[in-house]
């Protein structure tokens, strides 16, 4: 059983946004909304400033509050590597999974359903990486099953210093950041 | 100094997260409402088997308006669906873990549990609607020939009204993004709000419908309507002031779980204790305290304590405050719940 996750070093992330306009592109995301952003967190007194600067998307959690209070079952988990996905033919807009979420990694598509990242599995099926990974110049993101402890997520997670998103809001996020 | 910039502009996410308007609280202000109708009504049903002096009483037209009340509740619901043609998916399944799919199947079970009680007093409640529909009424009468039916409407009613009235409230809890929601007394709170409001409710229907109106008919119920709000209620009607008694009860535990709400969330995490304050002194705390507490549980509880004792005269001011309060409590639940959040700040 696979899980896929990303793991997206810090010290390469310049944020530069071409994951942002790779996931546009790919996935037809209407104009004004993003599946993907830019966070920057600055922290520390003058002159010892650090900056973070990080992509974040759905954290495609483990234990999923979205999923849960769905009250159609579009928001499910996916067969394949545990990515949570919306069915936009059952998704009936009552925004429960926006209020759920507490990264706001969901929206409301202008056509009405609820859209959020997919980690581009259509792609991912045929064997390429998410679009968002396959442009970034800086080879800052990696994504593979956090499951498997030969793939390259598990080996910089196991050698290198890392976070995930709000750990304790207990949605066991599939996202690491490394510091 | 922690410094957090997001570069992301979607709709009702960004720059505050307001997802719900004013649909939602209007829809579990009405949800509520019709919660602490079917209690009251239900009670009432199954008391009237045994004192038939009661099945007169103004109980009598909670069903009916029940019916109406939750279909404009409903119809609040539907506006605030974003994929309005696909509403009837909630009804091809039932998901155990989601409080709205619950709330759907419930409201499934309130219809007809509501029209039950609604058939069985409509001879009561509009005698010469009833005579128009001869069917209706031959079925009123033949679940009148059989106590037990009626009272099982009547239990129906009281359970499906507490499972409505808590629903309301697990609705917000369980969405744990939102820590101000995050209390399992979000369910109890908005359920004895639901039955202090559907007390007055019934107290107001006192006043604008009396028995003495001898109006049977709609429109002149509705008239009789408009000149009884006119003038002073009948001095020290004895179903007036159990239903003052009854929502000076309801009242006094809302204010005790509103208080253990706020208590069980200052002792919580930082984060809860930050979401509390949104309403304890921060941009909500006006209208929590001037409208919910004070206008609308506060002032009513002791306008009716003092009515209770006859030190001031009896009026629909009390009822009319608590209404009110009720529909601000879920408005003010609602939207400060909505700016409240764990923060990525720390990470």
């Amino acid at each position: 059983m696979s899980r896929y996750g990303m793991v997206i070093d810090t010290h390469r992330c310049v944020g530069c946004m071409d994951c942002v306009v790779a996931c546009k592109t790919e996935n037809h995301v209407p104009e004004g909304y993003c599946r993907d952003w830019i966070t920057e967190v600055t922290r520390g007194e003058f002159p010892t400033l650090r900056m973070e600067i990080r992509t974040e998307r759905c954290n495609h959690c483990d234990n999923p509050p979205c999923v849960h209070c769905c009250p159609t079952g579009a928001s499910h988990v996916h067969e394949r590597g545990g990515v949570v996905l919306v069915t936009k033919e059952e998704c009936i807009g009552c925004k429960a999974c926006l209020a759920a979420c507490p990264y706001d990694a969901r929206f409301v598509h202008p056509e009405g359903y609820v859209d959020k990242c997919t980690f581009c599995i259509h792609r991912v099926e045929q064997g390429l990486l998410p679009a968002c990974v396959s442009v970034c110049p800086t080879h800052c993101m990696h994504f593979g099953d956090l499951d498997d402890p030969l793939s390259e997520v598990s080996r910089l997670l196991a050698s290198r210093a890392h976070h995930a998103l709000l750990p304790e809001a207990g949605t066991k996020p599939c996202i690491y950041y490394l510091t | 100094m922690i410094e957090t910039t997001i570069h992301r502009q979607n709709p009702m996410i960004d720059p505050a997260f307001h997802a719900w308007g004013w649909e939602i609280p209007v829809y579990l202000f009405l949800g509520g409402l019709v919660a602490g109708l079917m209690i009251l009504s239900g009670y009432h049903i199954i008391r009237a088997l045994w004192d038939k002096d009661r099945a007169h009483g103004h109980y009598v037209t909670a069903p009916i308006l029940s019916l109406a009340l939750l279909t404009v509740g409903m119809g609040a619901l539907f506006l605030d669906l974003e994929h309005k043609l696909y509403v009837w998916r909630l009804y091809l399944t039932f998901e155990v873990t989601s409080p709205m799919s619950w709330g759907s199947w419930i409201l499934l079970l309130v219809y007809p549990a509501l029209a039950a009680s609604a058939l069985l007093t409509l001879p009561q409640t509009f005698p010469k609607l009833a005579r128009r529909l001869p069917f209706c009424s031959r079925c009123a009468g033949a679940l009148h020939d059989c106590p037990r039916v009626v009272q099982a409407i009547g239990f129906a009613n009281m359970l499906l009204g507490v499972m409505l009235g808590i629903y309301t409230g697990i609705l917000l809890s369980t969405l744990s993004a939102r820590p101000l929601w995050n209390s399992a007394l979000l369910g109890p709170l908005f359920l004895f709000s639901g039955l202090s409001t559907g007390a007055a409710t019934i107290h107001l229907l006192a006043h604008v419908r009396r028995p003495d109106s001898g109006s049977d008919d709609f429109s002149d119920a509705v008239l009789s309507a408009l000149v009884n709000w006119l003038r002073p209620p009948a001095p020290g009607h004895v179903g007036t002031q159990k239903l003052e008694h009854a929502d000076n009860s309801f009242l006094t535990v809302e204010l005790l779980l509103l208080g253990l709400f706020i208590v069980g969330l200052l002792s919580s995490t930082e984060v809860h204790q930050r979401a509390v304050e949104l309403i304890l002194t921060g941009p909500y705390a006006a209208a929590f305290w001037v409208l919910v507490v004070g206008c609308g549980i506060v002032l009513p509880l002791t306008l009716q304590f003092l009515q209770a004792q006859h030190r001031i005269r009896s009026t629909v001011v009390p009822a009319l405050l608590v209404i009110g309060g009720s529909l601000a409590l879920r408005i003010v639940i609602v939207a400060a719940g909505q700016a409240s959040a764990w923060t990525v700040a720390s990470h």
